[in-house]
């Protein structure tokens, strides 16, 4: 620490290769000036401060696991990893499984990150490259600030707005001309409601877009530009720059981008709460509603009685809690690399 | 024509094609996006009246406004920020400072960095069992306490980085003099940073004031004005989302007027953030 007042380090410690203790004849401690012994406090003091803050943010994530845990732990008893693996929810006979809920949520981020990434990397292609440059600075402001509006917003425009227009428009239109496909068409049949899964996959898709396409943004600049314009001396086109060039070099953090997005997804609650229907069964259409693990808490939790219920829900929310912690950890690791790149 | 000329030709047809996709990807991208806000600001405005801000929450069918989830949102997002801004002014400082080349500190800004994204519903289920559970009763306090608990993460990452961002001369130049490290940080580091770390702030802020998932089962609704934190406390997201719910018209206009106002606030701050941090580069 450079601000230590005590200028006399252990011999051992610092001169002790160098030079003989016996020649630095450093005395073990020199008397300290009530001034310097104060500072010396204050000193400590602070550092103690600033760490235990740190240390009790970092708690906080084995703190939330621990309590999940505990509290989840009479349901992971009860049923054991059937949890997992059954679809039944039924809070009148107090039978629960979790399927339904895990299925719903990696249906519809599936759905969110089908829709939403070729769209975020389509647009941080084109604010990379081809975009005017005029247009640029703007376009990614409006973008990150886009990223910024609240999810309830999404989720409340999804209710509102675009499931009465699914309802009335795009659900008839792929019940008749996808549905007699074999297979396909399974997905897309059933009354047209509107909400339901694939409702709240697009509203996620939507709301996780500039989220990915911000980020992406970011990684793509990283890219060398002496790279970029190497390649269009040889007289690379413009697709071949981003295919040849900015793709392959960005890729670890494109993924992380994604993954990033992905973790949203996962996780996000109030838009997919309004739009997803809230039932507890697994349906091979797309059209039918069901439910997230986020969803099921927002919707149930306060509503809940008695403990294995309750508990069941908080063994949920474990679930997500885990799926979430993998795909951001794999992300992070993603992004380190290409911090570490653009701080060179 | 030669073989050259096709392949020059292909190359370019493929460079207009993907050209155009990506254009469309942007352009379908800002298409939804725009649709989006201009639902929210046409539906907005036209549901925005005084009475949002002088009457409180109705019943269905009859006139009121919005005046209680307001001033619980205000009192929430003040006392939260209250507690996450020195928690994580404090530990963005070890984390630049004190632990800057520590291994330790790597594993902190690694949870940090997950904890900023992780989901805020988990926040809202962490704070309901150690405080809702133990007080036995949903209140404002607990959440303001899940509201700082999702603006942490922001603050600490985002005063980390500006103050990695001070330069190496300000700090010589205070060691030179003798200077205490502490001293250095508070009274050259800090103010050094200070509009950046303000920047941050204002970012958690603008999280805060969207967040409805960690308030549901911790603030909870209060249909009335009540000033008592000690108690279920509304705030403007949470009665969004009952209003939008529900099935009454009248209900369903407020709650668009308390969309435009959640959104306009969250985008003014972070467009007021965004203006700072210019101001320091």
């Amino acid at each position: 620490m450079a601000g230590e007042v005590r200028p006399n380090p252990p011999a051992e410690g610092r001169g002790g290769d160098i030079f003989p203790a016996a020649v630095l004849s450093v005395p073990d401690a020199i008397p300290e000036s009530p001034e310097a012994v104060h500072t010396g406090l204050a000193e400590r003091g602070f550092a103690l401060v600033c760490r235990s803050a740190a240390f009790a943010v970092a708690g906080l994530l084995l703190a939330v696991f621990a309590v999940l845990a505990i509290n989840a732990a009479p349901t992971l008893h009860a049923f054991g990893f059937g949890f997992l693996t059954t679809e039944v929810w039924n809070p009148v006979t107090e039978r629960f499984g979790a399927l339904a809920p895990i299925c719903g949520t990696l249906v519809t981020s599936a759905i969110a990150m089908l829709i939403g990434l070729p769209l975020a990397l389509g647009a941080a292609l084109f604010l990379n490259e081809y975009c005017p440059h005029r247009l640029r600075g703007p376009v990614i402001v409006a973008i990150e600030l886009l990223a910024a509006v609240p999810s309830i917003i999404y989720g409340m425009w999804g209710l509102l707005v675009l499931a009465p227009f699914l309802s009335a428009h795009f659900q008839p239109f792929m019940t008749a001309w996808v549905g007699p496909i074999p297979i396909l068409g399974t997905l897309f049949q059933g009354p047209p409601f509107g909400i339901g899964m694939l409702a709240a996959g697009l509203i996620l898709g939507f709301m996780v877009l500039p989220f990915i396409a911000s980020v992406s943004c970011q990684v793509l600049a990283t890219v060398d530009p002496v790279l970029r314009e190497a390649a269009y001396g040889v007289g690379a086109t413009t697709w071949e720059v981003c295919r040849n060039v900015l793709l392959p070099f960005s890729r670890t953090g494109l993924l992380g981008a994604a993954m990033l997005g992905l973790g949203r997804a996962l996780g996000e609650t109030m838009a997919v709460t309004f739009v997803i229907g809230n039932s507890h069964r697994i349906s091979a259409s797309l059209f039918a509603p069901g439910t997230t693990i986020s969803a099921s808490l927002a919707n149930e939790f306060t509503e809940a009685v008695g403990d294995t219920y309750l508990s069941s829900l908080q063994a949920l929310g474990l679930v997500l809690f885990l799926i979430t912690f993998i795909v951001l950890a794999a992300a992070r690791l993603l992004m380190r690399h290409v911090e570490r790149r653009a701080a060179h | 024509m030669s073989n050259g000329e096709t392949l020059l030709a292909r190359r370019k047809l493929v460079n207009l094609v993907m050209m155009g996709l990506c254009s469309g990807a942007a352009g379908l991208a800002i298409l939804v996006l725009a649709l989006i806000l201009w639902h929210l600001v046409s539906r907005g405005v036209s549901a925005l009246s005084p009475d949002i801000f002088t009457r409180t929450t109705p019943p269905p069918g009859s006139p009121g406004g919005l005046l209680n989830p307001i001033l619980g949102s205000l009192a929430m997002s003040v006392a939260g920020i209250a507690v996450a801004a020195p928690l994580g002014l404090l530990s963005g400082t070890y984390l630049a400072e004190y632990g800057r080349y520590s291994r330790v500190a790597q594993v902190v800004r690694f949870v940090n960095d997950i904890l900023l994204s992780a989901p805020s519903i988990i926040v809202g289920l962490f704070v309901y069992s150690v405080m809702v559970v133990p007080m036995s009763h949903f209140s404002g306090w607990a959440g303001a306490a899940a509201l700082a608990l999702v603006a942490v993460p922001v603050i600490v990452r985002t005063t980390e980085d500006v103050l990695r961002m001070v330069p190496a001369t300000l700090r010589e130049a205070a060691f030179a003099l003798g200077v205490p490290y502490w001293r250095f940080i508070v009274n050259v580091a800090w103010r050094a940073a200070k509009s950046g770390i303000v920047t941050g702030i204002l970012l958690a802020v603008a999280r805060i004031s969207g967040e409805t998932a960690p308030l549901l089962f911790t603030a909870l609704n209060n249909q009335f004005l009540s000033t008592d934190m000690n108690g279920p406390t509304a705030s403007l997201p949470v009665v969004i989302f009952q209003f939008a719910m529900s099935p009454y018209r009248d209900w369903q206009h407020l709650a668009w007027a308390g969309a435009l106002l959640v959104s306009a606030t969250v985008l003014l701050i972070n467009v007021l953030a965004r203006w700072l941090a210019r101001q320091r580069s």
